[in-house]
């Protein structure tokens, strides 16, 4: 605690090496993301047949490109840009030569991993999608690639590890930073998560796309992609999480709610994230009914640390606008700062969060999913859970983040220019959303280039509302040139000064039970839960395994 | 650990939803039969067309108003291409396919499901309504993807 008071005083939050290290990891995060925003207008737009693409580019090669780069890229390096920043910032506003240098290491790996299954992406030899299943296959390249960014993300995560344990030894007897704890449990989730899809590539893909061995066993190749497809998805909602809980109170002038509670809740997140990807398989034969049945339950835990959550975020704008003089039922709404961008646009990914829950209940019930698995449903889903929620939140984030790091100012014009930015995404993200939920309820596949199924009478009334999503799409790509502007400006050109990287603290001491830090302890039961739901369906996939897949290439 | 009373009620109603919303799904997943689908029937992928009854695709009448539709999903296209069967007709799908993962749709019914190379799915569905329906391939299987459809005729 002493650190953090002494550390506000200071005139950098983040010291010169810490923030350069942050920032590189923010940078490249912001090109994939342009290049990614590129590839996805043009997706819209083909889908929504208002263009046609040139003969030399396809529509599923711009596809896996905006599905690696949004979905693995720029989640991945912002959230360790964020990660680092804040780990640093919350343990005396520097980081020790070993967490740079393990920070630098995966930055380097990371990078190279990301050039190479890009450069296969743009000569046409990838186009597998995101989700790579075999036997679709890709360039061993493409597979070398993700497996180094795969691994470079692990060597970051040793950083906050390190800086975690160093932390511990210094402040002996004492809990955590929030920030860092929330980092701790979101890197064990995520090295855990991607353990299983490295062995996939590893043992599965890359020899048998070199050819070494001649077919491969496509069911457990889905079933260790998609032990790590999940937790995935949490891996991008802890970060906001974080942002949430730590960062958003201080911005509005409020505290943290509850020290124990927040941990709690991202105890539980990484305990059911995992043990949950049968869900994904639901509609899959060679999975049995009551392995399916046990994913789907532990899956819907994670409604209890949700509820939660958002109980904890209402609690701290209700306090907080009260304090601020808002009276009535609702009063205190009207106190919070609805023009700051820092809070407006986590606050609209929040919105979004809300349906982006209530659908991802409905795709995880088993009956439900049969009206909309691999419906272009599941895009609309993921889009305002991710692409809203999500990535809102990092929006808001780099907002104040960019210029802490580069020690400039978030001006008022940028402010506002953000609110527009925010507006235009949030717009374009509804629009795009809604017709996608719409068309996936009528049947409307997802991962589809433009048809009408030989002017089927159903496939024509899908066009309508694929024109809106194109639109949308539109909307959203104005919105993301729009940000890429406002942070090169404030990476470059925005006044120099001091920015405060916003730490809520509780507002009176909280006791806080030690077991929540307790590390041995949650990993393992985590390990116990992986083992009751996994152990004995891949024992079976391994034992008792159809006759393998030799390679296809389709594209 | 303290909790806000509003927070202990809060979690107790939603634990209490959850607690029923899981139940409601496991009696009609085991109680009313209605399990996604799950068949557990494996085939070789390079014998697909060598298999029967998968070398013949089609229909073929199992009982007063039931057919066995066997059927193969490939890059890009079902076989059989055409399928006709009266009003009422019940009919089972088994689906496998011989290359690379398709989808099974028909949009309007509950019928969905994967098709694996190595494995056989299956499905049911009782055609009450009249009309062409649309079956689509909904999982990403190649440049000519989203030609791969085929239908159903009902009347």
């Amino acid at each position: 605690m002493n650190i953090l008071q002494k550390d506000q005083t200071q005139a950098a939050a983040v010291d010169r090496p810490a923030s350069r290290l942050s920032l590189a990891y923010i940078w490249v995060a912001y090109i994939a993301f342009g290049v990614a925003a590129i590839a996805g207008m043009l997706q819209g737009m083909v889908r929504g047949g208002i263009v046609e693409l040139p003969s030399w580019m396809n529509y599923y090669q711009i596809l896996t490109a905006h599905g690696v780069l949004m979905a693995l890229i720029f989640t991945t390096f912002f959230i360790i840009g964020f990660l680092y920043s804040g780990v640093a910032k919350t343990t005396g506003g520097t980081l020790h030569s070993s967490a740079l240098g393990w920070g630098w290491a995966g930055w380097i790996l990371m990078v190279v991993g990301t050039l190479m299954a890009g450069i296969m992406i743009i000569l046409n030899e990838a186009s597998v999608l995101y989700t790579f299943y075999a036997p679709l296959k890709a360039s061993p390249i493409f597979y070398i690639g993700t497996a180094l960014v795969v691994v470079g993300s692990w060597l970051a995560g040793f950083g906050i590890f390190s800086r975690y344990r160093k932390w511990r030894r210094l402040n002996k007897g004492k809990n955590s930073p929030l920030f860092l704890f929330m980092s701790v449990t979101t890197y064990i989730m995520w090295i855990v998560a991607t353990i299983p899809v490295a062995i996939e590539v590893l043992f599965q893909l890359i020899p048998w796309s070199l050819g070494w061995s001649p077919t491969i066993n496509i069911m457990l190749s889905r079933t260790l992609f998609w032990f790590f497809g999940h937790p995935l998805v949490y891996f991008w909602l802890l970060p906001a999480y974080i942002a949430w809980y730590v960062c958003v109170p201080r911005v509005i002038g409020g505290h943290v709610f509850s020290d124990s509670l927040s941990r709690l809740a991202f105890i539980c997140l990484l305990l059911f994230s995992i043990p949950v990807g049968f869900h994904h398989q639901l509609m899959e034969p060679g999975i049995s009914e009551g392995w399916k049945m046990i994913h789907v339950i532990l899956t819907l835990i994670v409604v209890i640390p949700s509820l939660m959550t958002a109980f904890s975020m209402f609690a701290i704008f209700e306090t907080t606008g009260r304090k601020k003089g808002g009276v009535g039922l609702f009063g205190w709404f009207k106190k919070l700062p609805w023009t700051d961008v820092r809070f407006f646009a986590p606050f609209m990914g929040m919105l979004f969060f809300i349906p982006g829950g209530a659908g991802g209940i409905i795709n995880a019930s088993n009956q439900l999913n049969a009206v909309v698995h691999n419906t272009i449903w599941v895009t609309g889903h993921f889009h305002i859970t991710v692409g809203g929620a999500v990535a809102l939140t990092f929006f808001g984030v780099s907002f104040w983040l960019i210029p802490v790091l580069t020690g400039r100012t978030l001006t008022p014009t940028a402010n506002r220019m953000g609110m527009v930015q925010t507006v235009f995404w949030s717009v374009g993200m509804f629009l795009m959303s809604a017709a996608m939920h719409t068309m996936g309820l009528q049947g409307a596949p997802r991962r589809t280039d433009y048809t009408t199924y030989m002017d089927h009478p159903l496939a024509l009334g899908w066009m309508d509302y694929q024109r809106v999503m194109a639109f949308g799409g539109g909307l959203l790509f104005v919105a993301a040139v729009l940000l890429i502007l406002i942070l090169f400006y404030l990476t470059f050109m925005a006044p120099k000064g001091h920015t405060e990287y916003p730490i809520a603290e509780t507002e009176e001491v909280q006791h806080v039970p030690r077991i929540l830090e307790r590390w041995t302890v949650w990993v393992g039961v985590l390990v116990v839960l992986i083992v009751l739901a996994y152990g004995y369906p891949i024992m079976e996939q391994i034992q008792h395994q159809a006759p393998g897949s030799p390679p296809f290439r389709t594209w | 650990m303290h909790l806000h009373r509003y927070e202990k009620i809060w979690l107790i109603l939603g634990a209490g939803g959850l607690a029923l919303f899981i139940l409601l799904l496991c009696i009609n997943a085991f109680a009313m039969g209605m399990a996604p689908p799950s068949n557990m029937t494996m085939i070789d992928p390079a014998k697909v067309t060598e298999t029967p009854p998968f070398d013949n695709p089609g229909l073929t009448k199992v009982g007063d108003q039931e057919y066995d539709a066997y059927m193969t999903a490939f890059a890009f296209g079902f076989a059989p291409n055409k399928m006709e069967v009266p009003l009422g007709a019940k009919v089972n799908f088994h689906v496998t396919s011989p290359d690379v993962i398709h989808g099974f749709q028909i949009p309007g019914t509950n019928v969905n499901f994967m098709v694996l190379p190595g494995h056989i799915s299956s499905a049911t569905y009782t055609f009450d309504q009249p009309g062409e329906y649309l079956i689509l391939c909904n999982e990403y299987c190649g440049a000519g993807h989203q030609v791969m459809a085929t239908t159903i005729i009902v009347k």
